[in-house]
């Protein structure tokens, strides 16, 4: 018994590590294929690295109250909730994480919950943008929501199941099998709400520093934003091996670095398709961006649904 | 200039200077100039005001405040010339007929001292905050002194003719062609 | 000089307990701001500390204080051709993120005011690059009734760029030679700005004459 828990607690910490380090490293690539585009050389790719370790060793810091310390606990915990439950890779014991048969809802659950202690915490700290911030992250996110949950719902009814192992069990077998072959409109629905889930242009109005500096985390400095430049990289790392294992097949093979590799070539160009759009389209705004979820995306959606209901 | 001459029928006004064929000055008394204002805006299409601003002529110790109006159907300004005398200055205000003359006058009340009985927020802080010394831009006002009692100037400064400095410093062969 | 010692004199900050007064608050909102002194905050030792300020010098972030015309020379560092970001500055839109304050140019007393309370809230290690000659020693404006001469009366300068303004390149060396700095370990302003609390107060103070917010902005 001890042992399992020891064995497993051990797993956990293997796969926080790797996430964690692939996802900083991943922000840093793709500030610099950003940087290539605007014609620049861009930052190191290890600024992510150095930009956390300078937060964290700041020598002061202001609290607002029980509830700004809390901000970033949430969203660290709505990050590493959406992670943990998320098998990184098919059939491995190490990252299997703690993926059980209805983890899809509960990922889902995690993906809001982060947002929503974030605007706990930055309505504390009293700074009128932050609210400002959180009201638009919110709004976006209900509307996003809707066709990601549509393709999941889909990709569920699709296969009978809500597990996301069960899911990639059944996407094995070469990429005719995928999701993104087998249903084109969940897959097509599920990576338009994706581009909003990663708050890159043309859906970055939450986070838009001109208008309202930095939006939620305006008044958040030292270790409280250490914190959400970990959570922030760790949650895209899980948000696109949610995508990953939802509609292109996870990552599956008897050699676990092989495995790996596969995963983070799949993950990088999901993330990289989002910052292909990123830098191709200028900035949407609030209401904007609710429309265009609400439409497109919604459709399809529903598309994918109703083929999967007759 | 029919204006003027209907105009100096009725009130104390004189010096009509032609600028140019678009622009006209002319001067009037204190105590009609508000009136001169509101027929000029009222009966004569003079319906903008340009800017409203005041001139330190301390020789003659007195301030010009100057009124700029401007004609949209004429595209014709008509500057209207006040001179009063510099103490104890008081105009009267003419933010009922622009309301946009109440920032003007809350500047000038800042910067020269000039009091508008009656204008809004005349005495709220326009750049200055907290001054406590005359009015800065009044001509006995000595920036220079000031400056150097309040803003510890740095030691070792000092100032060059630009012109003279560039010939005898960076191009001192050439010095001779200028 | 003399007068101008008596009239710093007359200044109070601390009361009986060595909490600031906050005098120039209304009575009703006092309780709401902090009445405590910046403490100086003693660096880690040996090779703990390097590392930590090799990171720092290599992560600035930038708060630009654009109300001179230094602001116009901090835009062009973002685009392709100067590309700060690959000496790992960034811009960031809030003090409390930000760890480098740059003066555009001429600061007026009314900015002034701005300036010290952007400062303040801004958290240590912070350092402060002064940009152009009206920083310095007033530039072109050392002869005005409402621009200050030394920036380093009021809040503590690292690097100062003289010049009327300093091209992008000029900022960037001085950026430059600020990360020398910090790794060398002397980027300790804010301390300074802790222990000779009272000074820079005072000077403050003498030429902000509505001070209505609290003595030390957290």
């Amino acid at each position: 018994m001890l042992t399992s828990i020891l064995t497993k607690a051990l797993y956990t910490l293997i796969s926080f590590f790797v996430i964690l380090n692939y996802s900083l490293l991943l922000l840093g690539t793709m500030a610099r294929v950003r940087a290539k585009v605007q014609g620049r050389i861009g930052q190191p790719v290890w600024q992510p690295y150095i930009d956390i370790i300078k937060n964290n060793a700041r020598r002061s810091g202001v609290t607002h109250g029980i509830m700004f310390y809390l901000g970033p606990v949430f969203r660290l915990a709505g990050g590493l909730g959406t992670y943990f439950f998320i098998p990184v890779i098919f059939g491995s014991k190490i990252f299997a994480n703690f993926s059980f048969s209805g983890d899809v809802l509960l990922v889902m659950y995690f993906i809001f919950f982060g947002q929503l202690g974030m605007a706990l915490g930055a309505g504390e700290s009293g700074h009128p943008y932050s609210p400002i911030g959180v009201a638009r992250g919110l709004a976006q996110m209900t509307a996003f929501e809707l066709p990601f949950s549509l393709a999941v719902i889909a990709v569920a009814a699709q296969y009978g199941s809500f597990s996301i192992t069960e899911i990639v069990a059944a996407q094995q077998g070469g990429w005719q099998n995928w999701v993104a072959f087998t249903n084109p409109f969940a897959m097509a629905a599920g990576m338009l709400a994706f581009l909003g889930m990663s708050m890159n242009n043309p859906f970055s109005i939450v986070i838009a520093p001109q208008e309202i500096p930095i939006g939620p985390p305006t008044e958040m400095h030292s270790s409280f934003l250490g914190m959400l430049q970990t959570n922030r990289a760790i949650f895209n790392g899980a948000k696109m091996v949610l995508f990953m294992n939802l509609f292109f097949g996870g990552a599956a093979h008897p050699n676990i670095f092989i495995a790996l590799g596969i995963m983070i070539m799949k993950t990088f160009l999901i993330y990289l398709y989002v910052v292909f759009v990123g830098v191709s389209f200028p900035r949407f705004r609030t209401e904007q961006s609710i429309r265009f979820f609400l439409g497109v995306p919604t459709l399809l959606g529903l598309i994918a649904v109703i083929q999967q209901m007759i | 200039m029919t204006e003027f001459n209907e105009l100096s029928r009725q009130f104390q006004i004189s010096d009509l200077k032609e600028q140019r064929a678009d622009l006209h000055f002319f001067h009037a008394s204190k105590e009609h100039a508000v009136a001169v204002l509101t027929s000029l805006k009222e009966k004569y299409g003079y319906t903008h005001l340009v800017f409203f601003t005041v001139v330190d002529h301390l020789e003659k110790n007195e301030f010009h405040l100057t009124y700029m109006l401007h004609n949209y159907e004429k595209h014709h300004d008509m500057g209207v010339v006040v001179k009063i005398a510099r103490e104890n200055v008081q105009m009267e205000s003419i933010h009922h007929l622009w309301p946009a003359a109440a920032t003007y006058q809350q500047e000038i009340r800042e910067m020269y001292g000039v009091e508008f009985p009656g204008s809004p927020g005349l005495y709220e802080n326009f750049a200055l905050e907290g001054w406590e010394d005359i009015p800065p831009m009044r001509r006995d006002f000595d920036t220079k002194e000031y400056s150097d009692k309040t803003y510890y100037p740095r030691p070792g400064r000092e100032s060059h003719d630009p012109r003279e400095y560039m010939k005898e410093n960076l191009y001192p062969g050439e010095a001779e062609t200028w | 000089m003399s007068d101008n010692m008596n009239d710093m004199d007359q200044i109070q900050l601390f009361n009986d307990q060595g909490r600031l007064l906050n005098a120039g608050l209304p009575d009703e909102e006092k309780a709401l701001f902090c009445d405590a002194a910046p403490q100086v905050d003693a660096p880690y030792r040996g090779i703990w500390e390097k590392f930590l300020n090799w990171a720092r010098s290599e992560s600035l972030w930038i708060l630009g204080f654009g109300t001179g015309c230094g602001a116009i020379e901090l835009r062009p560092l973002m685009t392709s051709r100067y590309d700060m970001y690959q000496y790992g500055v960034q811009p960031r839109p809030t003090p409390r993120q930000a760890g480098l304050f740059i003066i555009g140019g001429y600061a007026s007393v009314k900015t002034m005011k701005r300036i010290v309370r952007s400062y303040e809230q801004m958290q240590g290690p912070k350092f402060v690059l002064g940009l152009g000659s009206c920083t310095v020693n007033g530039g072109m404006y050392w002869d005005s009734y409402n621009t200050i001469n030394r920036l380093d009366h009021y809040i503590p300068v690292d690097v100062y760029i003289a010049g009327c303004m300093p091209r992008p390149e000029a900022l960037l060396a001085g950026i430059n030679e600020l990360k020398k700095l910090i790794k060398e370990g002397k980027g300790e302003n804010a301390n300074k700005y802790a222990e000779n609390f009272e000074w820079y107060k005072r000077n403050q103070k003498k030429i902000i004459k509505d001070w209505n917010m609290p003595d030390y902005n957290w």
